[in-house]
């Protein structure tokens, strides 16, 4: 690791002025992505702004249909949440399944998708859910968050500071887990919302990574039901393709857990 | 045997401080003014040097100095060696590459140091080698090894024309190809044996030291055997003489193998120490690890099998590439030979066997011995040929293996080994209770209806440990013999302390070596310290690998307890007044037979150092040492049944139950061989499922973290059953016969022929989700891979 100067803020503004400020500042959130990062020495940030103690961006709370999780709250807090559980149980499951106990008792949702790994479960689980992100800055749909692999389209010193999920009248999560890292080879959220219309997001597998399989939804909006898929595939040829699994592969892994989780969904 | 001896499960006396932080390990140690090593590493897998400028590395801060290979070859310091000599066919001798451990001139694999930072903090040490600048010159790369022997493929070593360090046999060729030629049906296949990357807990590291005023140096590492380390330090690279030189190996983390090895590394640290005046503390980090560490496998192999009318085996017939590496590491030379084609028999009576072994250099990560080396090689083609032949024959695979069986002992086979004793049979029967093969077809239908293909495959191993009879070794080219030493001190209250050659880094020797003290004197295993590991305590010994600290390790403790057990006696008689050969002891206490006169153990060893009152001409004191050199391998053989579950729509394998039955001989504690075989049943699972060691055409290692190299978990492998039968070892005192690698050796095989039984088509490792998927889907496989 290169040397780096690490700062507390005890504010939201007072972390947007120390980003503001530095010359290369980096948002530091739970470090199960960031610290490996420097450690390999493959990032080199003048200073740290840690943001996983903000009270800005922490607490789960539901008001009416609308479950809010803050940019800071730990995948293990997600995981275990009476109110997540009860309002969305799909992405609790979710979070409960991301790397190890350890990761998940540092790792943050915001951390997780202002990385936007292009194999992490939560970029499926926003883009799904249709979930609206809200940052220092803006608010803005999960959809528009995301840009391609390991990139967002966030500012610099900008900060992820809640996400917001409408809750769905069903909903599941089904991953298949790279045998190596355990990230998603293929992790797929099916999403039934209250007005009948149907979500497919796909993490793990696309080439750019996550996306909407559209075929997908307008099958099960038209039937709700793994058969209803059987028809289908994916284009292999806009997935990812590396030693762990082909393209091919890859294809056969998002129907078969897209269908998956239509059954779990029920 | 007493509550703690010989078979008791006694909790482990190292475990308190592993389990509560305290264990000492190599970086654990700090010296005053010690600089900190960083290595500059090629980033290219074959390249030329053309230069190396440390000039802008050495203004930076904190930096001690910067050092490369010119200097190193400029001290004269030596290159490194392999420690065994094989002959090809034709008589010549290996053909054997120069590695130097900074290279000066020519790269050949990614991650070779080619010049070491060395400065104030790790920080600065590492920021000091991103700015040594190396200009190389890339040349063509060969990975594979079956593209290592092409016409045209990249050559590696002026040394060895065509890539080939040897070209091997064993065996009798006429004999097994007339064998062939009476055959009734012949099986043939493709063999592939995965390359493994070891993975310890602990990475490598060192902390080297060099007193000017004795010209002294001292080395902390991480080593399965430091005097190995110490004798090749000194008598081939030329650091110090042996006198002159310290190696300690504390608690270790783990090796596998992967710390047999005298690296650059640790060899450049000792060296720089006496450069800069300074002591040297090296740490490697996983990726280098992952890198520099002996890798282990990497097998490309044909096989047939030649069965009569009865499906009675008359021959077997081999041939093996196997890829060295960049260069020959310690022992790489006999791993794929003597390590490899001597087991190549199995359980099996086979009257011909003729194989043939060429080692070829590729531009990877020098290979060497990994838990079990070179015999889970021969099992996994072995009993992936059995368990294929029963099949195409159309007969049971348990039926055929018992049709083969030795069943008369000693066994000679045709690939030099003599087995002494066993009892294949008893452990096949044995397992095949255990794993309720009879309830199988049931427990399958149940799976496909719940649309799961389930499997079932068998493995019957034999290993050799207890390596090894000197004579014997040395006559097959090892440049070393091994025999262990152990030495018994009484001190004058009655405790005791073990000097033994072994190393322990995960075995538990510091219960078991104490269980056998016990055993013959009726002391607590509290009572009893082994101390291992410091070239300045401990005499001389070989180290630990090849399962041999129990059979001979605990076999020259035995030696040497049994010495101080004959002074004692006579100590005992003389004080009591009662003749010697009446004197027996049992639970701590020298009694005379048939009487009720008794001393307790202590009161011998007091009178042994008060020296008041001893027989005429005896010298004082109470310790005595023992050299034991074995007089033949030792053979635990056992059977393994996995029964694996797999999802046909993403090619997932569960193993569902494992059943393990070995014949280790004789158990000194049943809870650490438990464990040992659980830890060596794991590996074999890694590799049969998630272990594959990947390289990009350009020799860039692709598996170099734990994101892409799949390091087996506890939820990757089920709850074993783990059973014994017993036949002893007749060929040392104990009837011991070693556990440390059976389970990594047996396992592979069964865990893949359970997929094959279960799939219905072949497949290799790793049996990776995405390889099974394409297995089933047959055509789709090609695109797939
Ligand atoms: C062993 C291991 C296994 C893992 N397995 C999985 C897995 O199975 N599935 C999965 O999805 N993930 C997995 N992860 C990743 C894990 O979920 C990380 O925690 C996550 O990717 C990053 O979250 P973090 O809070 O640690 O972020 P950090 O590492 O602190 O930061 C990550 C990036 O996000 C930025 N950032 C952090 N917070 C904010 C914010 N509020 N606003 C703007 N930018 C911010 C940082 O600047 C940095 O660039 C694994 C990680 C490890 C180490």
């Amino acid at each position: 690791m290169y040397a780096t100067t690490y700062h507390r803020p005890a504010s939201l503004a007072e972390a947007s002025a120390l980003l503001a400020n530095a010359d290369e500042a980096k948002i530091l959130a739970g470090g199960m992505t960031l610290l490996p990062t420097m450690k390999n020495r493959l990032a080199a940030p003048s200073d740290l702004v840690d943001v996983g103690r903000l009270a800005e961006l922490a607490g789960v709370s539901l008001a009416g249909d609308t479950l809010t999780i803050g940019a800071a709250t730990k995948h293990y807090e997600v995981a275990g949440s009476a109110t997540v559980k009860g309002a969305i149980p799909a992405l609790a499951k979710l979070a409960g399944g991301i790397g190890d106990p350890q990761v998940r008792h540092m790792g943050t949702i915001g951390g997780s998708i202002s990385n936007n790994d292009p194999a992490a479960d939560y970029p499926a689980g926003l883009v799904g859910l249709g979930a609206t992100v809200t940052t220092s800055k803006r608010t803005l749909a999960a959809e528009d968050f995301f840009a391609g692999l390991f990139s967002t389209v966030l500012d610099a010193g900008e900060i992820v500071t809640k996400v917001s999920f409408p809750v769905p009248a069903k909903a599941a999560y089904a991953k298949f887990p790279n045998p190596a890292s355990r990230y998603a080879m293929a992790g797929v959220m099916v999403v039934k919302a209250r007005d009948g219309s149907v979500r497919v997001a796909v993490t793990g597998a696309g080439g750019n990574g996550v996306f909407r399989w559209h075929a997908a939804e307008a099958a099960l909006a038209a039937s709700f039901s793994a058969a209803a898929l059987d028809g289908l595939s994916v284009d292999a040829g806009d997935l990812m393709s590396d030693i762990h699994g082909s393209s091919e592969y890859r294809a056969n892994l998002v129907k078969v857990m897209t269908q998956r989780a239509v059954a779990a969904a029920g | 045997m007493g509550v703690e001896g010989i078979g008791a499960r006694v909790q482990r006396k190292e475990d308190k401080r592993f389990i509560t932080g305290k264990g000492r390990y190599t970086d654990d140690f700090k010296m005053a003014g010690m600089g900190h090593a960083h290595f500059v590493r090629s980033p290219h897998a074959h390249a030329k040097v053309r230069s190396i400028d440390t000039s802008a590395a050495e203004a930076m801060p904190g930096v001690i100095a910067v050092l490369n290979g010119t200097q190193l070859v400029a001290d004269k310091v030596g290159n490194l060696i392999c420690g065994w000599m094989i002959h090809s066919k034709d008589g010549t001798p290996m053909r054997m590459g120069a590695w130097r451990a900074m290279e000066p001139e020519q790269v050949r694999f990614v991650g070779q140091a080619v010049a070491v930072v060395i400065a104030e903090t790790k920080n600065q040490a590492r920021d000091a080698a991103e700015a040594v600048v190396v200009d190389y010159d890339e040349l063509p790369v060969v990975v594979t090894t079956a593209d290592a022997l092409a016409a045209g493929a990249p050559q590696l070593h002026p040394e060895a024309p065509g890539n080939l360090i040897y070209d091997w046999h064993i065996g009798d060729e006429a004999a097994t190809a007339a064998a062939f030629g009476k055959a009734a049906n012949v099986v043939e296949m493709d063999i592939f044996n995965n390359r493994l990357v070891p993975n310890p807990m602990e990475p490598r590291a060192a902390l080297a030291s060099w007193d000017e005023s004795e010209d002294h140096y001292t080395l902390y590492t991480t080593s399965q055997n430091p005097h190995v380390a110490r004798l090749v330090l000194s008598a081939f690279y030329n650091i110090a003489p042996e006198h002159k030189l310290r190696v300690i190996a504390p608690d270790v983390g783990g090796g596998f193998g992967s710390k047999i090895y005298i690296y650059p590394e640790e060899m450049v640290c000792l060296w720089a120490s006496k450069r800069i005046g300074r002591p040297v503390k090296w740490n490697c980090d996983r990726t280098e690890a992952f890198l520099t560490d002996a890798h282990g496998r990497d097998h490309v192999s044909k096989a047939r099998m030649a069965f009569d009318a009865d499906h009675k085996l008359l021959g077997l017939q081999v041939s093996t590439v196997a890829n060295i590496g960049a260069y020959m590491s310690l022992f790489s030379s006999c791993v794929p030979t003597y390590l490899y084609a001597t087991l190549l028999s199995g359980q099996y009576n086979i009257p011909a066997i003729y194989a043939e072994v060429k080692a070829v250099y590729t531009n990877t990560v020098p290979v060497d011995a990994y838990r079990g080396a070179g015999r889970p090689e021969a099992t996994y083609l072995l009993e992936r040929m059995m368990e294929t032949s029963a099949r195409q024959l159309g007969i049971s695979p348990a039926e055929l293996r018992r049709r083969n069986f030795i069943t008369q002992f000693p066994h000679q086979t045709p690939v030099i080994m003599c087995y002494d004793n066993g009892n294949y049979g008893a452990h096949l029967d044995a397992a095949e209770a255990a794993a309720d093969v009879a309830g199988f077809p049931a427990r399958k239908a149940e799976a496909a209806r719940r649309g799961k293909l389930r499997g079932l495959g068998y493995s019957c191993y034999i290993e050799a440990c207890g390596i090894a009879p000197s004579a014997a070794v040395g006559s097959l080219g090892a440049g070393v013999g091994l025999w262990e030493s152990a030495e018994v001190r009484v001190n004058p209250v009655g405790t005791i302390e073990i000097l033994t050659g072994s190393h322990s880094h995960g075995q538990g020797h510091e219960t078991t070596f104490a269980q056998l003290v016990s055993e013959r004197l009726g002391v607590g295993v509290d009572q009893v310290q082994i101390v291992h590991g410091d070239t300045d305590k401990v005499q001389f010994g070989m180290g630990t690998y090849g399962s041999r600290s129990g059979a001979v390790g605990m076999s020259a403790l035995l030696k040497a307890l049994e010495k101080v057990e004959s002074k004692a006696r006579k100590i005992a008689a003389h004080l009591m007044e009662a003749a010697e050969g009446d004197i027996v002891i049992e639970n701590g206490e020298l009694k005379v037979a048939g009487t009720d006169k008794k001393l307790p153990f202590a009161n011998v060893a007091l009178a042994a150092y008060t020296a008041h009152n001893l027989p005429a001409g005896m010298e004082p004191g109470l310790k005595e040492g023992a050299f034991y050199d074995p007089q033949n391998f030792t053979f635990p053989s056992g059977t393994y049944i996995a029964e694996v579950e797999i999802d046909p729509a993403t090619g997932k394998t569960e193993v569902v139950n494992f059943t393990a039955v070995d014949d280790f001989g004789r158990i000194i504690n049943p809870m650490i061989v438990e464990g040992q075989v659980h830890g060596g049943i794991a590996q074999g699972i890694g590799q049969a499922l998630i272990e594959g060691t990947s390289y990009s055409d350009n020799g860039q290692l692709l598996t170099a973290s734990y994101m892409d190299y799949g390091m087996p978990r506890a939820d990757d492998v089920p709850s074993f059953g783990i059973h014994h039968t017993t036949t002893l070892c007749l060929t040392n005192p104990l009837g011991m016969k070693g556990c440390g690698e059976a389970g990594a050796i047996g396992s592979p095989p069964a865990v893949i022929n359970a997929i094959t039984d279960a799939i219905g088509a072949s497949i290799e490792m790793p049996a990776t989700p995405q390889r099974v998927w394409a297995a089933i889907n047959g055509g789709m496989r090609a695109a797939a891979e």
